[in-house]
């Protein structure tokens, strides 16, 4: 048992690039759960087309790399718009259906056979981040002993974070703003809201569209960061994921799906490690009719799922949270 | 007249060389037992490495079931039919030839007709050679047929005959399911995403008393339906009901749910393991025509089974003390409650029923199709689709909606859906309804707001 590898792991995954994803996720999660209370399980559907605007615009279109992260952002805006419209006035759990059959018809269109020669079928595209790549300054990666970074991840780290930063500081100042007020009262209590003369639909709206931005942009910078769009990646599970990173920070807090996804991470590949590590070798700590090498990387998502549950159950505020913000009562 | 069908069913495994590749092709070929009398090529292995292995059905006709064709002659070649031969062999007794192949690319299949058997000719318009791309970044497995050119040119009526009845059996499975989240969401209120493994778990109890106890595959389904009622019992008891006394709200239980489905998924991947695998019985069926419909026996049972259960149920439901009792509790739970009825009582009643007629979906799955650990998951999204377009927690409109859904998904590529994404055709109308009526088509409007 190589212990550093273990903390090498977990504390790379938890300051790496996909807790960096997960953070941008949970942020915009948070501002649609969290401040407003909207059930948004179609997250990954605000990832896949703000990646796939990205990707079709410079692969297939043969257009500019910046104008393609305007097309992906604008994409991940209309689906907001698109999504709202139907389901903004209707009971939480609708728009929980209907985001949730959204991202899988994105998921499945991006993939399909039929429609190779533009997304690239389940392969994928690739070949758009050589803009990217080329800004990135670093010449080496490093190793700090308990985290260690190869060039391209130290960049997508440095632009990540500063991502995450820029992110969490705008919903820091929104959320002060009289306009964030409106957001919680709305999760607090739709019709006092109402009956102030708001209108709820019309923030309801701005809430989605913003969160779904910041989707868009964890979309974008999923690709970025490993160089192809694959359809697979923005399944479902992914969403769900992403919440549970939420939750375990904290939801309605700032500071709370950034912290939660580092965690998430951490656990993840830390997990993860041990459990390769003790069912591999000639004499594995565990022996092989218990536990396979193949069945040890199921532990952690069998862990996850438990863990999922207890948080809600026990302590559905995470870490930072405030039991009496969290719209888990609400309808 | 009628000719007999020889049907090639060509598995092309495009395989990484360091993966042995004969576990999942064993699962997913089918293979019947090898007939007695002609003498078969000794038995061809599956070739390690990438790979072109097919194996020659002769389907009768579409009557009983399919046997393999030995002793015919199958040539690989590279690029076109004129490119460079890459290897012949002749079919085993299992009907199979297996030739290594070199990397990606495109390669064409050719069968020498003069080497059939007596008797057996090739269906449409006896087409011997088929082209294949091969792509070896992921593992892969395709089927096609030669010569069954019959699919291809089938009339639009015909396509519109098949495509209901896989519509209607999708949509009585989904129904069974739906019936139960529906009767689940009524009581309780809970959205319960870990659903879908409600149907894996009795798709894989039949796997389990058939394959691991031996049993008939009725008899295990039958257990499996138990075993699912049983698993409803306890989940209700063990985890919802504390959480009801609890007072924990109703999205905080959905995402429990969510928890629990992760769970569960990781535990049946971590026992039964990533491959898809069938039962002992009832694997491949022919079809036996009934006026323009073609249907196996399996499927007959299969629909005959779901309505007939889901015909007593709803009657059940709206005629029985304990059916009464559920409706009144899913209207208005805490009147039900005064006027002296035992909710808790009745919800778990609740659950056990609709855990059963989940469990039953899966077992049915089980038989019409194979069992993974993610079947039910797969299933889920359609559904939640059935349910949301009849109506959130209304009974007949559980059924009409996963009719309307079922047949949607199937016979959406004969308009134009795409075919390997005929799902998106259903979801897209669910999303539309919703716009129109989005209490669904049998919902009451007050129940939404």
């Amino acid at each position: 048992m190589d212990f550093g590898t273990i903390i090498d792991a977990a504390f790379s995954a938890a300051l790496g690039p996909q807790a960096i994803v997960f953070a941008l996720a949970a942020i915009g999660l948070n501002v649609h759960f969290g401040y407003t209370g909207l059930l948004n399980f179609g997250q990954a559907g605000f990832m896949s087309i703000a990646a796939f605007g990205l990707a079709v615009t410079v692969v297939t279109w043969d257009m500019p790399f910046w104008l393609g992260i305007v097309v992906g952002m604008i994409a991940a805006v209309v689906l907001a718009l698109v999504l709202g419209i139907p389901t903004l006035r209707l009971r939480a759990d609708y728009l929980a259906i209907v985001t949730i059959a959204t991202s899988e018809i994105l998921r499945l269109i991006f993939g399909a056979v039929e429609f190779k020669d533009t997304f690239g079928g389940s392969n994928g595209l690739n070949g758009f981040a050589g803009t990217y790549q080329r800004l990135n300054p670093y010449g080496d990666g490093v190793d700090l002993g308990i985290v260690s970074f190869s060039r391209n991840d130290l960049w997508s780290i440095t632009v990540g974070w500063t991502l995450v930063a820029i992110s969490s500081l705008l919903v820091f100042a929104l959320m002060r703003s009289p306009w964030g007020r409106v957001l919680k009262s709305i999760r607090e209590d739709e019709d006092a809201v109402r009956s102030l003369g708001k209108n709820v639909f019309a923030y309801k709206m701005q809430a989605l569209v913003l969160g779904g931005v910041f989707g868009g942009i964890a979309g974008i910078f999923h690709i970025l960061k490993q160089g192809s769009a694959v359809p697979t990646d923005f399944n479902t599970t992914f969403t769900f994921y992403a919440y549970a990173a939420l939750l375990i920070g904290g939801a309605a807090r700032v500071l709370g799906p950034v912290v939660g996804s580092m965690i998430f991470w951490f656990l993840i590949a830390g997990i993860g490690s041990f459990f390769s590590q003790a069912t591999s070798g000639a004499d594995p700590l565990l022996p092989e009719w218990l536990m396979t090498n193949t069945q040890a990387s199921l532990i952690r998502f069998i862990l996850l799922g438990l863990g999922l549950m207890l948080l809600m159950i026990f302590r559905p505020q995470g870490i930072f949270g405030d039991r009496r913000e969290i719209a888990i009562d609400g309808r | 007249m009628r000719l007999r069908l020889a049907a090639l069913l060509a598995a092309v495994a495009g395989v990484l060389m360091l993966l042995a590749p004969s576990p999942a092709l064993a699962q997913a070929t089918p293979t019947p037992t090898a007939p007695a009398g002609s003498a078969p090529a000794a038995d061809n292995p599956i070739v390690p490495g990438a790979n072109i292995t097919v194996t020659l059905l002769d389907l009768k006709g579409g009557e009983g079931k399919p046997s393999p064709v030995p002793g015919v002659s199958l040539t690989v070649l590279k690029d076109s039919r004129s490119g460079a031969e890459v290897g012949t062999q002749t079919t085993d007794s299992k009907g199979r030839v297996s030739i290594g192949i070199e990397g990606n690319g495109t390669y064409v299949v050719e069968l020498d007709p003069k080497t059939l058997p007596e008797g057996v000719e090739l269906s449409g318009s006896g087409e011997t050679v088929k082209t294949v791309q091969v792509k070896l970044a992921s593992s892969n497995f395709v089927q096609f047929q030669i010569g069954a050119v019959v699919v291809e040119e089938a009339s639009l009526g015909s396509k519109i005959v098949d495509g209901t009845r896989s519509g209607i059996i999708a949509g009585l499975l989904i129904a069974l399911a739906a019936l139960g989240l529906s009767l689940i969401f009524g009581t309780t209120g809970l959205t319960n995403f870990a659903h879908g493994e409600l149907i894996t778990f009795g798709a894989i109890a039949t796997y389990v008393f058939n394959r691991g106890f031996g049993l008939p595959v009725v008899v295990a389904g039958v257990l499996a339906v138990l075993a699912s009622a049983a698993f409803g019992f306890l989940q209700d008891r063990g985890l919802w009901r504390p959480l009801r006394n609890r007072g924990t709200g109703l999205i905080a239980m959905m995402i429990v749910s969510i928890g629990l489905a992760l769970f569960m998924r990781s535990i049946y991947q971590y026992g039964f393991g990533g491959s898809t695998r069938t039962l002992s019985q009832y694997v491949v069926q022919g079809r036996d025509s009934y006026g323009p419909i073609d249907l196996s026996h399996k499927e007959i049972a299969i629909v005959l089974v779901s309505v007939v259960t889901l015909l007593v149920t709803c009657i059940a439901l709206m005629r029985t003390r304990l059916g009464k009792a559920m409706r009144a509790v899913s209207d208005n739970p805490a009147l039900s409650a005064s006027s002296g009825m035992r909710v808790d009582g009745v919800i778990s009643a609740v659950w056990v029923l609709g855990t059963a007629l989940t469990g039953l979906a899966g077992v049915l799955l089980a038989v019409q199709q194979q069992v993974n650990f993610q079947m039910g998951f797969n299933l889920l999204l359609l559904v939640f689709a059935g349910v949301t377009l009849g109506g959130l927690g209304t009974i007949w409109g559980a059924l009409i909606g996963s009719l309307i859904i079922g047949l949607m998904v199937e016979l959406g590529p004969v308009f134009g859906v795409p075919a390997s994404i005929k799902e998106v055709g259903a979801l897209v109308v669910l999303i539309l309804i919703l716009l129109v009526r989005p209490q669904g088509i049998l919902g009451k409007a007050q129940r939404i707001g």
